[in-house]
């Protein structure tokens, strides 16, 4: 070493970064989103438990409450689409926040980090994963309401009730992604089961929240699953309250939050070493 | 390995360096000072060991280097820039002790997502060679020996064919066999005009390998050098002897800078062998096989590490 502080770079800074081109950057999403599919269709257990659980619920809340109504429609077709919402928000919570509460505390990531992985190729990738489970969950749901519970919709109604569930993927990938953020990996599991089932009984996803009593249906605005539901089931005509425009708000509204919660904690995790 | 010889540093150019560096974790009264004023410097073609016992602040030294963690004070700089700047980071690669590498993804898969990373990544077929990865392409990770995937993340390490080399204690764990292979490799890089920087905690490895060691202690640089300019900071020499005689008893000696009883034998770091070697046999009729040799790297550790009272 010949001095100590110098203002000059140490190497004549011929390191310009070379540049992708647009292809070889496409290309590094389209690994990380294959590699995620793999992971899962290598390990399965993950999405047969997600899948398998609004099915169950669908069947057992259908028979419990068969014969009867809500929001205009018949339960089958009401249930249809709240279970096919409990399905899509479980996945995107459970999907995002537990791998991103277990992940960002491992080594696996610091070394992405500084391979230099572009970090928005880790979200995007999780992001098409948690779209395509939601895709397959609605499927499933639909299959079995249409064969089972005799639901019976114009085409479009099909299409509008899918689209709809299947995009709310988006708004609760963003709460996951906060949730994992905020928590710990080895506590993750259980502190978002403890958030999400109540969350999901006081929004009206398991009963229909015109049945449920009135202190619980004044918290339920509160909630993003709440508005999301009433969103999708305005899709079939059996919307209980509030205007779409309202709900679509609210949404919207939960979503930046949970970015900017998802941002802080990242900034935070950046500024930080592990293990 | 590739040659790029367009881009290639010169040798002895720095590569990356810490300039009066320090980090501190958490604030007030619970704050940890984990490095302290360090300042190190990485050439091109240059073997460097970050040597120093767990918790000496080697990890957190090397994630300043690599933007992994910024400096509470100080400056860190990667290839003259800012550690966490892209063109920076093309320009090295990293093998951590990583924990999390998804069992269920193949080395080929591994490698790939790695290699897409660099615009100008080192071909597949070589980093298989340089990593020793022949047939384990098509395996699962989870299904890997310990020993193999530490090849895959040594591996990733090469994938963006790197001109600077860091990795946090890659040997450990590893049998004789894989660890020596490793180091060969490591030689190659160095040899070919490749800054690598390594943190090790075997003395061992230190001074079979490195062209130079920094021996952090205490978030301090407490030497840095050759290995035989550390060893030649212990004066005198070691004795080694079977006796009955206790590290504790032998420590107070005059001229003993350092006592430890290995099994049957008692070692002693001593400045004047001649007293020394009176006071043992004077003491213990029995003693035998005694030898006078050098320091080792090891010795040089202990007492740097261990400052010891001085000789009365």
């Amino acid at each position: 070493m010949t001095t100590t502080i110098t203002t000059k770079p140490p190497v004549p800074a011929a390191a310009a970064p070379i540049r992708h081109t647009l292809r070889s950057a496409l290309r590094v999403y389209r690994v990380e989103a294959w590699h995620e599919f793999l992971k899962i269709v290598r390990l399965p257990i993950f999405v047969v438990t997600t899948i398998a659980l609004p099915l169950m619920f669908y069947v057992i809340f259908g028979i419990t409450f068969a014969g009867e109504q809500a929001g205009g429609v018949g339960i089958t077709t009401y249930m249809l689409v709240t279970y096919g919402a409990f399905g899509v928000i479980g996945a995107a919570l459970f999907g995002f926040g537990v791998s991103v509460a277990v992940e960002r505390g491992q080594g696996w990531m610091r070394l992405k980090r500084v391979a230099p992985m572009p970090p928005l190729a880790y979200f995007v990738a999780k992001v098409l994963m948690s779209l395509a489970v939601a895709t397959i969950i609605v499927l499933a749901m639909f299959t079995l309401g249409a064969l089972v519970g005799g639901v019976r919709l114009d085409p479009q109604q099909w299409l509008a009730a899918g689209l709809a569930l299947v995009a709310g993927a988006l708004p609760f990938s963003a709460m996951g992604l906060a949730f994992g953020y905020l928590v710990g990996p080895n506590s993750a599991p259980a502190v978002l089961n403890l958030a999400w089932l109540p969350m999901a009984f006081a929004s009206g996803l398991w009963i229909p929240i015109s049945q449920l009593p009135t202190a619980v249906q004044s918290i339920a605005v509160a909630l993003p699953p709440y508005h999301f539901v009433q969103l999708a089931l305005g899709t079939i005509g059996a919307s209980e309250g509030g205007s779409p425009a309202v709900h679509a708000a609210a949404m919207s509204g939960f979503t930046v939050l949970f970015l900017f919660v998802a941002r802080w904690g990242f900034r935070r995790d950046e500024g930080r070493t592990y293990g | 390995m590739t040659e790029r010889p367009t881009d290639r540093k010169l040798p002895g150019a720095v590569l990356a360096e810490l300039l009066g560096a320090s980090k501190t974790y958490g604030t007030g009264g619970t704050a940890v000072r984990a490095v302290e004023d360090v300042d190190l410097t990485v050439r091109a073609g240059e073997l460097l060991a970050v040597l120093g016992p767990n918790g000496a602040g080697k990890t957190t030294a090397l994630g300043m280097l690599t933007g992994l963690t910024a400096p509470t004070t100080g400056t860190a700089r990667l290839f003259g820039k800012d550690p966490r700047d892209l063109a920076a980071r093309q320009q090295m690669g990293v093998m951590l002790q990583s924990s999390g590498v998804p069992n269920t993804l193949r080395v080929r898969e591994l490698l790939a997502a790695f290699r897409g990373y660099y615009p100008a990544p080192l071909p597949y077929a070589s980093v298989v060679e340089a990593a020793g990865l022949h047939g384990l392409d098509d395996r699962l990770f989870g299904t890997l020996s310990g020993g193999q995937q530490r090849r895959v993340l040594f591996g990733i390490a090469l994938c963006g064919d790197p001109e600077l080399v860091f990795l946090d204690e890659p040997t450990t764990g590893l049998d004789a066999e894989v660890r020596r292979t490793l180091w060969a490799t490591l030689r190659r890089l160095a040899a070919a005009g490749r800054g690598v920087v390594l943190t090790t905690h075997y003395l061992e490895e230190a001074d079979a390998l490195a062209d130079r060691i920094v021996v952090l202690h205490q978030g301090r640089v407490i030497a840095a050098g050759t290995p035989s300019q550390i060893k030649s900071l212990v004066p005198g020499r070691r004795i080694t002897a079977e006796s009955s005689i206790g590290a504790e008893q032998a420590s107070g000696w005059a001229g003993v800078h350092h006592a430890q009883r290995d099994g049957s034998r008692l070692e002693l770091l001593v400045s004047e062998p001649e007293t020394v070697l009176r006071e043992l046999l004077h003491r213990d009729r029995s003693v035998a096989g005694v030898t006078v040799t050098e320091p080792t790297l090891e010795d040089a550790f202990l007492t740097l590490t261990h400052p010891t009272k001085e000789a009365a």
